[in-house]
């Protein structure tokens, strides 16, 4: 099993004639995921990658029954896109955008309030589960069938854990990258509410960064709830105080926002602490062992 | 993005927030016109740097008399000021700004931030002015007052009186206060700030209220529909290899150690530093090249690293997702050719069109270490900065 997607859904692109979402929607089509529709306004009637295209994602979603949505718009179209999603009742969006300001994610977490709804990002690597369905960017091949299930704000972080999983022979329930922003669709909570639930995720591999306590509040509600090996690291120990580390959500404001901090509080609530980038796959081997 | 002082009292006034009287001088001869023109006799002088804690550095004065204006901004002006945030080398101040100096009654904190927590636009409010907001937090929270705003509807009348009562505003005042927050909360949601800091907000002896300092930085993702506020940018207060890194799509910030760093993905890029530290070496820089980065992209990089001279070694390390490896080797090379690079580069890459990548790199005939992992990677290039790794060069 895996959580959110998996070789039952079916995606929509919004933006599946652009030059990324083209590229992604076929690569992740590679790995067996069902891309049933694309959404590019003003192209309805047309086909993409042998794909309809719809001018609305009211018209895709009813004529090709999308239940999962990808939205690879630019930026400053992503959170009417992200919109649209949620008024048509769609439950699982990713966002890959890379750069939506901020006030515009602001209104998106007020409309989607109170809605069953996941949305993953914005300025994430995306989802995958893997051999079954990919909506997002990452590099398929280096995912692997099995039972760790991984979550970071990072998406190069999310790969490295992966790869240095695979020398211990260790695949992957599903893979989320949860996004860098300061303001994002789902957090680390969510998430690991979700592979709690999930029978096949044996362990969970937390990523996180400077900046904020959500990993502290993940990590506090797994030490009572999540009844599964949860392995986390933070990044940014050498990072200097008051710069924003490529996302926007990485900055150090007051010192409880340090990757030190964190990362003592974390191990205080009785997680598998790794201090060290390079060791991520060795401590998932040793919690899971 | 930051902005000056005088830039924020500027627009905040267009939304008429009240801020004391004054204006900005780039001149000792400018301030004297300023204060003639303010024509009172109690004036403060101001440095304008981004860099906070000025007052203790020295940056703030007063004056009673226009020569005494004079006399001050020369002291302040055309040289460095150091202060907490500015490093040892300071910042120099450029401009200064004259304003008319008020009596205090009493002075408050107020914020508007983007809450992580809420997900939404903040108030943070705190009795006592010149408060270092996060200290305050930490040690005596009760004293702060958080205050979401739905942006559904906006500001509220009752939020603002809330917040005032909090801040011990009452009477006269109360009415005025609302209005100030209603107007602060306008100009932060109008130009996609991501902070206000009105640090002190002031109640006059007098009677009045007064922004008395005042503190914005906007979202990089919104500034192409605030072209007012990208205008406002002073590149004097930036590192010229970040603006240039900028300028190039490149994400740099310059560092204090000798191991430059070219890596794909923030996370990445911090995760690389980390390692460098955990070998007992110092990153020389946090730099993301992101995503489908071209040769010539990759060629740029190098070239922003090198420009500081305190670099012994790059490290390049490279998870391609969206990247493609076999661009990024192509930049290396072109880029060790075109820069003739001497200082020993480590390679690290990984992910999409890794054996393509590394043939670049194995045909050009140049010299690198090529490292496996990232703990390799970091060992190897905190290695080569004291030249003990030359032995493992290979060609």
């Amino acid at each position: 099993m895996s959580i959110f997607i998996n070789k039952s859904s079916r995606v929509v692109i919004q933006g599946l004639t652009g030059q990324h979402g083209s590229f992604h929607a076929e690569e992740s089509m590679k790995i067996g995921t069902q891309v049933v529709a694309g959404v590019t306004p003003g192209k309805g009637g047309a086909q993409h990658l042998g794909v309809p295209l719809f001018d609305t994602l009211y018209e895709a979603v009813a004529k090709t029954g999308a239940d999962v949505a990808g939205i690879f718009v630019p930026p400053p179209f992503a959170a009417d896109a992200i919109m649209e999603a949620i008024d048509i009742g769609i439950r699982i969006i990713v966002v890959v955008a890379d750069g939506i300001p901020v006030q515009d994610m602001v209104r998106v977490k007020r409309y989607s309030a109170g809605r069953d709804v996941v949305i993953v990002g914005p300025n994430t690597p995306g989802l995958i589960t893997p051999n079954e369905c990919k909506v997002g960017i990452m590099p398929a091949h280096i995912y692997k069938p099995g039972k760790i299930g991984v979550v970071s704000r990072s998406g190069t972080l999310n790969y490295e854990a992966v790869e240095q999983m695979a020398d211990y022979k260790l695949g992957q329930s599903t893979c989320v990258g949860i996004g860098g922003d300061t303001v994002t669709g789902t957090d680390f909570l969510t998430v690991l509410r979700a592979f709690k639930d999930d029978p096949d995720t044996e362990a969970v591999v937390m990523i996180g960064e400077i900046g904020g306590s959500q990993e502290i509040e993940a990590a506090a509600w797994a030490k009572e709830h999540l009844g599964k090996p949860l392995v986390c690291f933070i990044a940014g120990i050498t990072a200097p105080a008051r710069r924003r580390m490529g996302h926007a959500g990485a900055v150090i404001a007051g010192p409880a926002d340090t990757a030190s901090a964190k990362m003592e509080q974390i191990e205080a609530l009785g997680a598998h602490v790794v201090r060290n980038p390079s060791k991520i796959g060795e401590a998932v081997h040793r919690a899971v062992q | 993005m930051n902005i000056h002082e005088f830039q924020a009292k500027d627009l905040m006034r267009q939304y008429g927030v009240p801020v004391p009287a004054g204006s900005v001088a780039h001149s000792v001869e400018q301030a004297e016109a300023v204060a003639e023109e303010l024509g009172v006799n109690r004036f403060v002088v101001k440095a304008q740097i981004h860099a906070g804690g000025r007052g203790k550095g020295g940056g703030v004065k007063l004056a009673h008399t226009v020569e005494e204006v004079r006399t001050v901004t020369d002291e302040i002006i055309g040289r460095p000021l150091i202060t907490a945030q500015t490093g040892p080398q300071g910042q120099f101040v450029r401009r200064v700004l004259i304003e008319q100096a008020v009596d205090i009654a009493r002075e408050a904190y107020f914020g508007l931030v983007i809450d992580r927590t809420t997900q939404r636009i903040t108030i943070i409010a705190c009795d006592g002015g010149g408060v270092e907001i996060e200290e305050t937090a930490r040690h005596e929270p009760e004293r702060i007052l958080r205050e979401p705003v739905d942006p559904a509807v906006g500001l509220l009348d009752f939020q603002c009186r809330k917040v005032a009562t909090h801040l011990k505003i009452s009477g006269k005042q109360l009415s005025p206060a609302v209005k100030m927050m209603k107007a602060l909360y306008r100009c932060f949601r109008d130009n996609d700030a991501v902070l206000i800091e009105v640090n002190p907000l002031a109640v006059t002896l007098d009677g009045r209220l007064l922004a008395l300092d005042a503190k914005m930085q906007f979202d990089d993702n919104a500034i192409y529909r605030r072209p007012h506020i990208s205008n406002l940018r002073d590149f004097d207060e930036e590192d010229p290899k970040e603006v240039e890194a900028g300028a190039h799509g490149l994400n740099y910030i310059a560092l204090e150690g000798n191991v430059g760093c070219i890596v794909n993905g923030a996370g990445l890029a911090m995760a690389t530093m980390d390692a460098i530290a955990l070998h007992d070496g110092q990153p020389a820089n946090f730099l993301d090249v992101g995503g489908g980065a071209s040769p010539e992209k990759v060629t740029n990089a190098f070239r922003i690293v090198l420009l500081d001279k305190n670099v012994k070694a790059v490290l390049v390390n490279i998870f391609a997702g969206i990247n493609r490896c076999d661009w990024i080797a192509e930049g290396i090379v072109r880029a060790m050719r075109e820069l003739k690079v001497t200082v020993p580069v480590v390679v690290r890459l990984a992910g999409t069109n890794v054996e393509q990548g590394r043939a670049v790199l194995a045909q050009s005939g140049l010299k690198f270490l090529t490292a496996n992992n990232l703990d390799d990677a970091a060992a190897m290039a905190v290695r080569a900065t004291s030249g003990a790794a030359h032995e493992h060069l290979h060609k």
